[in-house]
């Protein structure tokens, strides 16, 4: 077993790399994706290795980049876009979810977009603005898309060609912050039997309360079910992974049986996910809850200035907070 | 309705030139067949290029047949609208030389890439005129395969398929597809709005620097629903072409003959490997934006009465007359069969079964969703609930 210690950023890369071995028709395109890597260098050497045509410096247009992927898709291919920043993807918003989301439901599911779009999203870099936001809702309210978020390297390493197999047009969210986090990661592992993309999974077991998160904050979660565990609260952690379609079985069998659910997220909570969760476990878990569902999200303001970014992101003193709460009720 | 290949064949050409080489009265349109059906043997485009076409008569009739009968399936479909059998139609109502000219260029390898009003290329490809007409009852929303079709559905939102259409062009060159006569070539179109549109201007750029074998193929009808052409550019639109570096012209959108000159030369480029261009078809929207519109609030009776002057199938009737290469028995026949197949779609129309309600939940993703699943069943139990169901 081919087992390495990876930064979630090179696992993507190396799974980027199977998919463009496995399948001529992926291609990758991108801004900077060919000589430069890519920004964070997730593209790094693929150009080189597989060509201008399989890895594509495009021009500085997102709705070109999104909408070309559509043509090529529609002619057979395999687009893996990448939006440079979550804040640029808004100028293809149009084609995604006009375009890109409805175009098997048009066809009468006589066509495919089998595209990939990827999306380094979430804050605490210490960027300028447009360049840390969270804008998963936006997609994952759209009939057509599903929405997909990794944690480690691992599933950055899995997921990524996953989604690429995928013929559903996928919106994959790679928490660019933990994008340098370690991790050990088997190489070798099938992806046939590999744990299914579109599945949440109980990242660490626990019995007094359950908390939610994906993407970026799985870690601060963890973080933070360490030190409640100090304090002696065992707290049920699970990555919820997949955002669109939801997969809250796990969350459900986990809520009945703590009675507690925190949900985690860096985006803002008005109309976010949590909201969705929340009332989909009140729906299944009514009698079970001994709290109301609570919400750690980023603040209703714009992203603010790096130099606050800190106090706006949900970290474990304010993870450990909500779970207060919980039990406080 | 589906004929040959015109232009294309070397037999039972007419002999000599039928008429005078001449240029048209506006040196920057490409024009073949005047509005009096005085035919042009050749005229050099403002990109230079000398454009001729050389039909049979079988041909020209073709040309002329397939004009009359998608102005005659337009006013069929126009007229289910105002019976409430359609709930919107986008009549091409004065384009028909701009869409049978340019569908009648396209080879059969090429793929196009429509808006919602080119009822004529699809005509052209010989695809059965009832398949959009799901979309505008409102029983389906366009439902077919573009690549069985050579043909993408309609889109709706403005200029979004001139990137679809540059996508599938870098397609075609990365599969190798582009040079020599079997090469392929895609065709995008869209209209004078259009142009204003950032995704417009995007795909002139991506297909511009790789080179896409595309023709951007805009029929400018002069009006974006009530706003008239000035309000997009203060250019000649073939002239922005030059700022993304590649070759512009105007063609008489009223003019089938030209249009195919034109088209076919672009195509023709395009499939050898020459890169992209922009054709823009002069032409006018005689009807209203759709159904919904009401172009009396926004333009004047005697600019409507000047274009009709310019009617594309009254000139090519009058160049057959003149040239004696239909007599009046062909256009009888031609009329009988355009009444045929308009009674032909309107029975059919007709005769089209609303989808079951719960179809609605049909081909959201080719995989499927749990939670899609789950609505679903839960909308067939309540609608299963009431009394005397028949689902």
């Amino acid at each position: 077993m081919a087992t390495e210690t990876l930064t979630l950023g090179k696992a993507l890369n190396i799974g980027l790399r199977k998919a463009l071995e496995n399948d001529p028709k992926v291609v990758i395109m991108g801004e900077d994706v060919g000589k430069l890597g890519g920004v964070f260098r997730i593209t790094d050497g693929l150009q080189k290795d597989f060509g201008d045509q399989r890895v594509i410096d495009t021009p500085l247009a997102e709705s070109g980049i999104i909408g070309t992927a559509v043509g090529l898709a529609i002619r057979g291919y395999r687009p893996v876009c990448e939006i440079q920043f979550d804040g640029f993807v808004y100028p293809a918003y149009d084609q995604i979810v006009s375009q890109v989301a409805k175009m098997h439901y048009r066809s009468g599911g006589k066509l495919s977009i089998p595209m990939v779009i990827r999306i380094p999203f979430g804050g605490g870099i210490g960027a300028v603005e447009h360049h840390s936001e969270s804008p998963e809702a936006y997609f994952a309210h759209t009939a057509g898309l599903k929405v997909v978020s990794c944690a480690n390297p691992q599933d950055a390493y899995v997921m990524i060609q996953q989604a690429i197999a995928s013929d559903d047009p996928i919106v994959f969210l790679e928490p660019k912050r933990r994008y340098w986090e370690k991790g050990q990661v088997d190489l070798d592992a099938p992806l046939a039997e590999a744990y299914p993309l579109h599945s949440a999974r109980v990242v660490r077991p626990g019995t007094d309360a359950t908390v939610l998160a994906y993407g970026p904050m799985v870690r601060t979660c963890l973080d933070a079910a360490t030190a409640a565990a100090e304090d002696g609260r065992d707290l049920e952690v699970i990555d919820l992974r997949t955002l669109s379609p939801l997969d809250l079985g796990a969350v459900y069998e986990s809520v009945r049986r703590t009675g507690r659910a925190v949900v985690v997220h860096e985006a803002p909570s008005n109309v976010g996910l949590g909201a969705e969760i929340a009332a989909r476990i009140t729906e299944e878990c009514f009698y079970s809850l001994e709290s109301p569902v609570l919400r750690v999200t980023g603040f209703d303001t714009p992203y603010p200035a790096a130099r606050v970014e800190e106090e706006y992101l949900p970290d474990l003193d304010r993870v450990l907070d909500a779970v207060d709460r919980t039990f406080g009720w | 309705m589906a004929k040959g290949d015109p232009g294309a064949s070397t037999r039972g050409r007419r002999a000599a030139p039928r008429s005078r080489k001449a240029a048209s009265g506006d040196p920057e349109l490409v024009q073949l067949l005047t509005p009096s059906g005085e035919r042009i043997d050749s005229v050099t485009g403002p990109d230079g290029v000398e454009y001729r076409v050389d039909f049979t008569d079988e041909e020209y009739r073709g040309l002329y047949r397939d004009l009359v009968l998608v102005r005659k399936l337009d006013a069929e479909a126009t007229a289910l609208q105002r019976q409430g059998e359609l709930g919107l139609w986008a009549s091409l109502l004065g384009q028909e030389a701009a869409q049978v000219g340019s569908g009648r260029a396209l080879r059969a390898q090429d793929m196009a890439f429509p808006t919602y009003r080119e009822h004529g290329v699809l005509y052209c490809r010989g695809i059965d005129p009832i398949m959009p007409l799901g979309l505008f009852r409102g029983v389906d929303q366009g439902g077919w395969d573009p690549n069985e079709f050579k043909f993408n559905m309609y889109t709706i939102v403005i200029g979004a398929q001139t990137l679809h259409a540059t996508g599938y062009a870098m397609g075609v060159a990365m599969d190798g597809k582009t040079g020599g006569e079997d090469g392929e070539a895609v065709i995008a179109y869209f209209g004078d709005g259009a142009t204003s549109q950032g995704d417009v201007n995007e795909a002139f750029v991506w297909a511009s620097v790789f080179n896409a074998p595309l023709v951007f193929f805009c029929q400018n009808n002069q009006y974006a629903i009530s706003e008239p052409l000035e309000r997009q550019t203060r250019v000649p639109l073939y002239r922005r072409a030059a700022g993304f570096g590649f070759p512009g012209v105007r063609v008489d959108g009223n003019d089938v003959l030209a249009t195919y000159a034109v088209a076919r030369h672009a195509l023709d480029n395009a499939r050898n490997g020459q890169g992209p261009s922009l054709i823009e078809a002069y032409t006018y929207r005689m009807g209203a934006h759709t159904t919904s519109d009401d172009p009396t609030r926004y333009r004047i009776a005697s600019e409507v009465e000047a274009w009709q002057a310019k009617d594309p199938i009254a000139r090519m009737k009058a160049f057959l007359e003149r040239e004696k290469i239909a007599d009046s028995d062909f256009f009888a026949e031609v009329d009988e069969q355009a009444r045929r197949e308009a009674i032909d779609l309107r029975e059919r129309v007709l005769a089209m079964p609303n989808p079951e309600p719960v179809t609605m939940f049909d081909h959201v993703y080719p995989n499927g969703s749990p939670l899609l699943d789950e609505q679903r069943t839960q909308f067939n139990r309540y609608f299963d609930s009431f009394e005397g169901s028949a689902h």
